[in-house]
């Protein structure tokens, strides 16, 4: 089941990703039809590595729209070399996705 | 018969404790993290959060910040956010929405190589001030937008 989506593209130096996951991002406000509060799951942490470093990591609460869409930007970075996003929520579950630079 | 089940007993036994062990190693730098930031975003107030999340409320509006958001957002569950800035070594930023029941939406922490840009789509409860909170040179600079909620989007 892949939850994640990557695109990265390099250009004039600078590698641009965008990336979507697919996650509820429940806030733990809302309420069910019954009246019960709906328990809080989003996503707590996102992490970016490109070649095994770390470029830029994000933490996050229920505020972020579900199924989270990300894009940010690195110096360096050409065709064909790996960027890796993984997310970890407040339950422990996660995901990981490697796609090469296009 | 005895022989084999003495010995699938030890392995299941030792890949049990083995397994144990990787998933308290693994498990605590998470948690830690978790905790440490569990503070900046339960916090209802602006100043506490950048506080607990960027070590200081204490924050100058700069030019330099250039935040994108709409002026009037239909649906308050997705309003795109986008922060860059042309400011040197930044180290984090924070994204707020200021009328939030917990205000701190997010924040993003940068490393040498980052070009300062984060787009993202955050919610939102009810019209107002989205800030973007900069972290450059270790000093704090912000931008803000005015943004006009339709129908909000925390639920409630």
């Amino acid at each position: 089941m892949a939850s994640i989506k990557i695109r990265a593209k390099s250009k004039d130096g600078v590698t641009t990703v965008k990336t979507l996951m697919s996650h509820p991002m429940e806030t733990g406000l809302r309420k069910d039809e019954s009246g019960k509060l709906i328990p809080a799951h989003h996503i707590t942490e996102v992490t970016a590595e490109y070649n095994g470093n770390v470029v830029m990591s994000a933490n996050w609460s229920g505020a972020i729209s579900n199924n989270p869409y990300l894009s940010f930007k690195f110096k360096g970075g050409a065709s064909g070399e790996k960027v890796k996003i993984t997310w970890v929520d407040n339950k422990g579950e996660g995901d990981s996705l490697e796609v090469a630079i296009k | 018969m005895n022989e084999i089940r003495r010995k699938l007993l030890k392995t299941t036994m030792g890949l049990g404790a083995l397994l144990t062990t990787i998933g308290a190693g693994l498990l605590i730098p998470q948690r830690a993290l978790a905790a440490y930031m569990a503070e900046a975003f339960a916090t209802k107030d602006v100043s506490t959060a950048l506080i607990a999340a960027l070590g200081s409320d204490s924050h100058t509006p700069s030019d330099a910040i250039k935040l994108k958001a709409p002026d009037i957002a239909e649906n308050g569950a997705v309003v795109p956010v986008t922060v860059s800035s042309t400011l040197p070594n930044v180290e984090s930023i924070a994204i707020i929405a200021s009328a939030n029941q917990f205000p701190l939406t997010s924040t993003y922490r940068l490393s040498s190589m980052s070009v300062v840009f984060i787009s993202t789509r955050i919610k939102m409860g009810e019209s107002a001030k989205v800030l973007a909170v900069v972290k450059s040179d270790g000093k704090l600079y912000s931008a803000t937008k005015e943004v006009k909620v339709i129908i909000g989007g925390c639920g409630g």
